[in-house]
């Protein structure tokens, strides 16, 4: 393995979900107070020298410029700080641009995460609002949603391999239950195949529970140089690879509509940087923005050939106690998904599961973690790679 | 002359305004591209010009959508589709004209166009920008 690009000395996540008078900006602040109990010897004023924070949509709160903002309510001002978005890719740009950063040798520490407030929203607003990161002229003009997108895909990968709806289904019942084992997930539920094939609805073949949640959350991660990490905590985590891959706007100018080269271009450069293959991972946690994503994650990032998704998770590789455990925190699906915190939110839970404190749902010995982080139908695609120090 | 008309967005939908679809071909690699562009992605000329393109196409992938954006509520639930011209290019719309249940993967479409009429956008709650007209699929 690669010698590492930058270390995680602490992370924190905030309560995801519907959180009623609770304002992006204080989401943040409660994830950061988490991040700064988990590492006492940091000092937050005099440590962090810069933040750099995900968010995908002003729109919900009204409220662009939303990084100096979080720099002001986490008291870290005069600290600078800037906002970074790819649609649903945000917070792992933020992580991304981090490490670049610290490897750079500007800055030895720097604060990373996002932050999304979406529920304040009605469900027409907030699905018009997520529809602005697909291509306007063409797709959303022509009057095509998040879930129709994803749909698109999920007929041609129907069409082409024989994947099933029982099988995205049992993406959702997976997913769910890891969350009923995540204290903050947004959905502590279990639910059946049968309650997801008869779900309402969305856009064929699409229904609502292949869909994610529409949630409230932020979550943040101190970086800095691997050489520097014990001076803060005795259990750093290393960050051994960073992939970031884009493709096409619109959805209808890709060739192949059954895989995403955004994740295949972003995987093979962090599986390069950080000499490992698919078959070193031992917990991962993807983008199930819809059960079809996770199963198009799995063919993409190597853990099985193309068209062997639905395969993957019918032998129960991908459960808690399936040899390759994938989000094990609930997942979009189920923890929630409150857009410019996910990729942040994905780097806490491998986090929490590289340094032995994920609890109910701990994923026992792991040693090499990964995230994979969708921006829009699949225009961008961010994934690190991560290891016990 | 169509070969004067400024390779935009805009003027693409004046050109669906006029029945027309239109693509613009890059005279280096001969790639069609709708919407248009001024740099090829494939070759990176930048010499590329309008061409009309057969309204004919076959279904690659389609949805039906339930849920739909707050300016097409009162249309859902509609099919929606993506098609890949007899010339080449793919384009993205609304399947009307056919039940969902009889929509196929690889049936032919043909691209028609919106009737505009009179106040119809202001109805629509479509002030101001944009002001383009539609096209959608139907079976020939």
């Amino acid at each position: 393995m690669a010698k590492p690009l930058a270390s995680i000395v602490s992370a924190g996540l905030s309560k995801f979900g519907k959180r009623e008078g609770v304002s992006g900006r204080e989401l943040f602040v409660e994830a950061f107070k988490e991040a700064m109990e988990r590492c006492p010897s940091l000092d937050p004023r005099k440590d962090i020298q810069a933040l750099i924070i995900g968010q995908m949509s002003e729109s919900f709160e009204h409220q662009c410029h939303i990084a100096p903002i979080t720099s002001d309510w986490a008291g870290l001002l005069p600290t600078p700080a800037v906002r970074t978005e790819v649609a649903c890719a945000s917070s792992a740009a933020a992580i991304r641009y981090g490490v670049l950063a610290v490897m750079s040798g500007v800055y030895d520490v720097v604060l990373v995460g996002g932050v999304e407030k979406m529920t304040n929203r009605t469900t027409p607003e907030a699905t018009e609002y997520l529809g602005m990161a697909a291509d306007f002229p063409m797709e959303q003009w022509n009057g095509v949603t998040f879930p129709g997108l994803f749909a698109l895909m999920a007929t041609a990968h129907m069409h082409k391999y024989g994947t099933t709806e029982e099988q995205m289904a049992l993406i959702a019942v997976k997913n769910h239950h890891n969350a009923t084992l995540n204290p903050k997930a947004h959905m502590r539920k279990e639910v059946t195949v049968e309650q997801v094939l008869n779900s309402r609805m969305i856009a064929w073949p699409l229904k609502l529970f292949d869909c994610s949640l529409i949630s409230d959350g932020a979550a943040c991660a101190v970086i800095t140089r691997p050489e520097l990490a014990r001076k803060f905590t005795d259990t750093p985590i290393q960050i051994i690879g960073s992939g970031h891959g884009s493709d096409t706007i619109g959805l209808y100018e890709r060739e192949d509509l059954t895989s995403l080269m955004a994740v295949y271009r972003a995987a093979s450069e962090a599986y390069k940087m950080a000499g490992v293959e698919p078959s070193d991972i031992d917990v991962a946690e993807v983008h199930d923005c819809f059960t079809i994503a996770e199963i198009m994650a799995y063919e993409a990032l190597g853990f099985c050939k193309p068209g062997e998704g639905g395969r993957l998770i019918e032998d129960g590789v991908t459960t808690l106690d399936g040899s390759l455990p994938v989000n094990p925190s609930g997942g979009l699906k189920a923890k929630g998904h409150p857009i410019g915190a996910t990729g942040a939110a994905q780097l806490y839970e491998i986090y929490l599961q590289l340094i032995g404190e994920a609890g109910d749902r701990q994923v026992d010995g792991c040693e090499v973690g990964l995230t994979q982080n969708l921006g829009g139908s699949g225009a961008s695609c961010l994934i690190h790679i991560y290891r016990r120090d | 002359m169509d070969e004067e008309k400024p390779l935009t967005i805009e003027q693409f939908y004046k050109f669906i305004g006029e029945k027309r679809l239109m693509a613009v071909r890059c005279e280096g690699c001969g790639a069609l591209f709708i919407p248009p562009r001024t740099i090829c992605n494939r070759c990176l000329s930048k010499d590329l010009e309008w061409v009309e393109v057969k309204n004919r196409g076959k279904l690659i992938t389609y949805t039906v959508i339930y849920v739909p954006p707050v300016q097409f509520q009162s249309m859902a639930p509609y099919a929606y589709g993506i098609i890949q011209l007899e010339d080449g290019p793919r384009i993205p719309g609304m399947i009307r004209n056919v039940e969902p249940g009889d929509i196929e993967i690889g049936m032919e479409l043909i691209v028609d166009f919106e009737e505009e009429k009179d106040g119809e956008q202001e109805q629509q709650g479509r002030q101001g920008w944009p002001r383009w007209p539609r096209y959608f699929f139907r079976p020939p």
